[in-house]
């Protein structure tokens, strides 16, 4: 799955689920955090919707910033756990 | 003794000491200290007067550290705004406290740019620049000054008049009925709260205390308070949000208290990879805003055998009010506790007749931090705030029904009012059915807290269309993500076709409460 297609669909559940201030749009490195797209609750439904839509398990270890607070990132993150074992 | 006075004499006698670290920054006192001289010099500058109401509109963040003892140097009262607020309620509460200046931060200009467009009492509004310019859309520019640059500066520190009846601090908090009220504090209210606080927990200089909570709500804020007060360390961090990141915090800055509501121990209990952090020198841990349920106290005794669990009970009209000595936990384990140092609890009859241990009633609370009462709302201080023992005092009747049993240990058994609490916050359920039904195609709502594993209790909104209306849940519970802040939103939407309401019009909660359990069973069985 290209990153792109990734980041489309992320952007479409926050639109649908959440108040995404669409006047400054939603930038690809935009923190959900800092902008307050998300909370602790909705960070959690986040990742069900990445579990679920992209058939991966997200480990505790797993669940940082860096993977999730934004579209970049998690983009990042869910084609690096899609590459074939043998790749990395 | 003076709120503020709590970061002088720590910056005095450990001035090199670090006193906050946030988002891999470290600060010292002297650092702190110098910052909110610079920052106390710029209010006064802008004319921020002894009395002035000055809003802290900030994430958990070195700046509304700085803020608070800012404020209260140029004798002014600190009043800590959640960031989750939206723009409708910030305009409101600006309108309510009459607030002169305010501090904030650019990411969150899309709330006060408009609620400052609808305010005319804020002159100054500081804000946190970050890398976007100073503009409004709304022609308030004026009024927006960058946040002053300490740029090595170590101004002198400010003289003030302030004593210690002077109001410290205006925390907001919701009501069942009625806008949220602005409980005033003074600096003897507060510095009393500290001092018996810090004191029961034995809170030392050497501690690093972990504040995972808003600083806009005073379970939060205390922590700073007391950590400035003792000399101790505070790890601030901005939310819970990702709990990998702050167990490993915790664990890296070696922190000794770890002060919680039921909702965030749920989520470290449920770490699968807690094991692999060394949370070795967490000797204390806290809990309060709601009850911790009896096996979660066993977990949590069990995963940090080495700490100290302290079982706690308060309200923001008196910031706390008791605790359960960590000894008594296995004798019983579901007491909040007793009275703490300096301050008087009993339990009264409807009549307002004192009972003996053993009895139900409503919990009086009478000390030295006692609000003085909710800001301009008479009305709704003389309900809480009536005349005690000695002829002038008044005490504080919480509103909560406790029983105590044969040695006066208390027991919370319930709410006299309707609010919901959900991740340990208020939520007023006034203030989401007015949300929703400023929904177009709503006619009616009505909401309830019910019973949820993980918030302690969730929103459930019962909802009636108007005709030839068809909203999805999602499309109230976004509607309510955009009004109010995220924790009071719905989790539950139920579309039904009338609310049950008595002869006088006036919806029937508890049938509704009834009626809801009834659903989950039968679905579950």
């Amino acid at each position: 799955m290209q990153q792109q297609e990734i980041v489309t669909a992320v952007r479409a559940f926050l639109r649908e689920n959440f108040l995404v201030d669409d006047e400054a749009g939603l930038g690809e490195d935009t923190s959900f955090m800092q902008t307050h797209t998300l909370d602790s609750t909705g960070f959690v439904e986040l990742i069900g919707f990445v579990e679920e839509t992209f058939g991966l398990e997200v480990r505790d270890e797993e669940m940082l910033p860096e993977n999730f607070d934004s579209l970049a990132n998690i983009a990042h993150y869910v084609a690096r756990k899609h590459e074939p074992a043998t790749a990395r | 003794m003076l709120l503020h006075q709590f970061l002088d004499d720590s910056a005095r006698r450990l001035p090199g000491k670090v006193a906050l670290v946030c988002r891999d920054e470290r600060y010292t006192y002297e650092d702190i200290d110098a910052r909110a001289n610079v920052l106390a010099h710029a209010l006064r500058q802008r004319g921020v007067q002894r009395g002035d109401r000055v809003v802290l509109f900030l994430d958990n963040s070195l700046e509304m550290v700085v803020g608070v003892f800012a404020a209260l140097r140029v004798g002014a009262v600190f009043v800590p705004v959640n960031p989750l607020t939206k723009r409708d309620k910030l305009a409101y509460l600006l309108g309510d406290m009459r607030a002169s200046a305010m501090v904030t931060q650019a990411s969150l200009a899309p709330v006060w740019d408009g609620a400052l467009a609808l305010n005319a009492t804020v002159h100054t509004c500081f804000v946190t620049t970050g890398d976007r310019p100073l503009l409004s859309a709304s022609g308030i520019s004026r009024k927006l000054v960058p946040y002053p640059d300490n740029s090595g500066l170590s101004p002198a520190g400010i003289s003030n008049a302030t004593i210690d009846q002077d109001l410290a601090a205006l925390i907001y908090t919701s009501g069942s009925t009625g806008d949220a009220k602005g409980v005033m504090l003074t600096h003897l209210n507060m510095v009393s709260a500290a001092e018996s606080v810090s004191s029961y927990l034995g809170l030392r200089e050497s501690d690093v205390v972990a504040c995972v909570l808003p600083l806009a709500f005073d379970y939060g804020l205390y922590q700073v308070l007391m950590a400035f007060k003792v000399g101790a360390t505070i790890v601030l961090e901005d939310s819970f949000a990702f709990p990998q990141k702050v167990m490993q915090t915790v664990a890296q800055e070696r922190v000794t208290v770890f002060p919680g509501v039921p909702t965030i121990f749920a989520i470290v209990m449920g770490m699968k990879n807690l094991d692999a952090l060394d949370l070795s020198a967490l000797r204390m841990i806290t809990n309060t805003a709601a009850a911790l349920p009896e096996d979660h106290i066993a977990r949590l005794r069990a995963r940090f055998p080495q700490a100290t669990l302290f079982s706690m009970y308060g309200l923001t009209e008196c910031k706390r009010v008791t605790f359960l000595p960590p000894e008594q936990l296995d004798i019983r384990p579901t007491s909040v506790g007793r009275g703490m140092p300096n301050e008087e609890v009993w339990l009264v009859d409807e009549a307002g007749r004192r009972l003996p241990n053993g009895s139900t009633g409503e919990l009086v609370i009478r000390g030295s931090h006692v609000m003085r009462g909710y800001w301009e709302k008479p009305a709704e201080t003389a309900q809480r705030l009536r005349p005690g023992p000695i002829p002038g005092e008044m005490v504080l009747y919480s509103g909560d029904i406790f029983r105590t049993d044969a040695e006066g240990w208390l027991y919370f058994v319930a709410r006299k009012d309707d609010i919901i609490k959900s991740r340990g916050e208020k939520v007023s359920p006034r203030e989401v059915e007015s949300a929703i039904c400023s929904l177009e195609g709503v006619s009616m709502a009505a909401v309830i807290g019910v019973p949820d594993e993980l918030l302690g209790e969730a929103v459930k909104a019962f909802v009636v269309l108007e005709d030839g209306f068809s909203l999805r849940e999602r499309d109230v519970i976004r509607h309510c993500l955009g009004r109010l802040e995220s924790f009071m939103a719905p989790k539950h939407v139920e579309f039904v076709t009338e609310l049950p309401v008595t002869d006088t019009g006036k919806i029937r909660k508890a049938s509704l409460r009834r009626r809801d359990t009834t659903t989950t069973t039968s679905s579950e069985g």
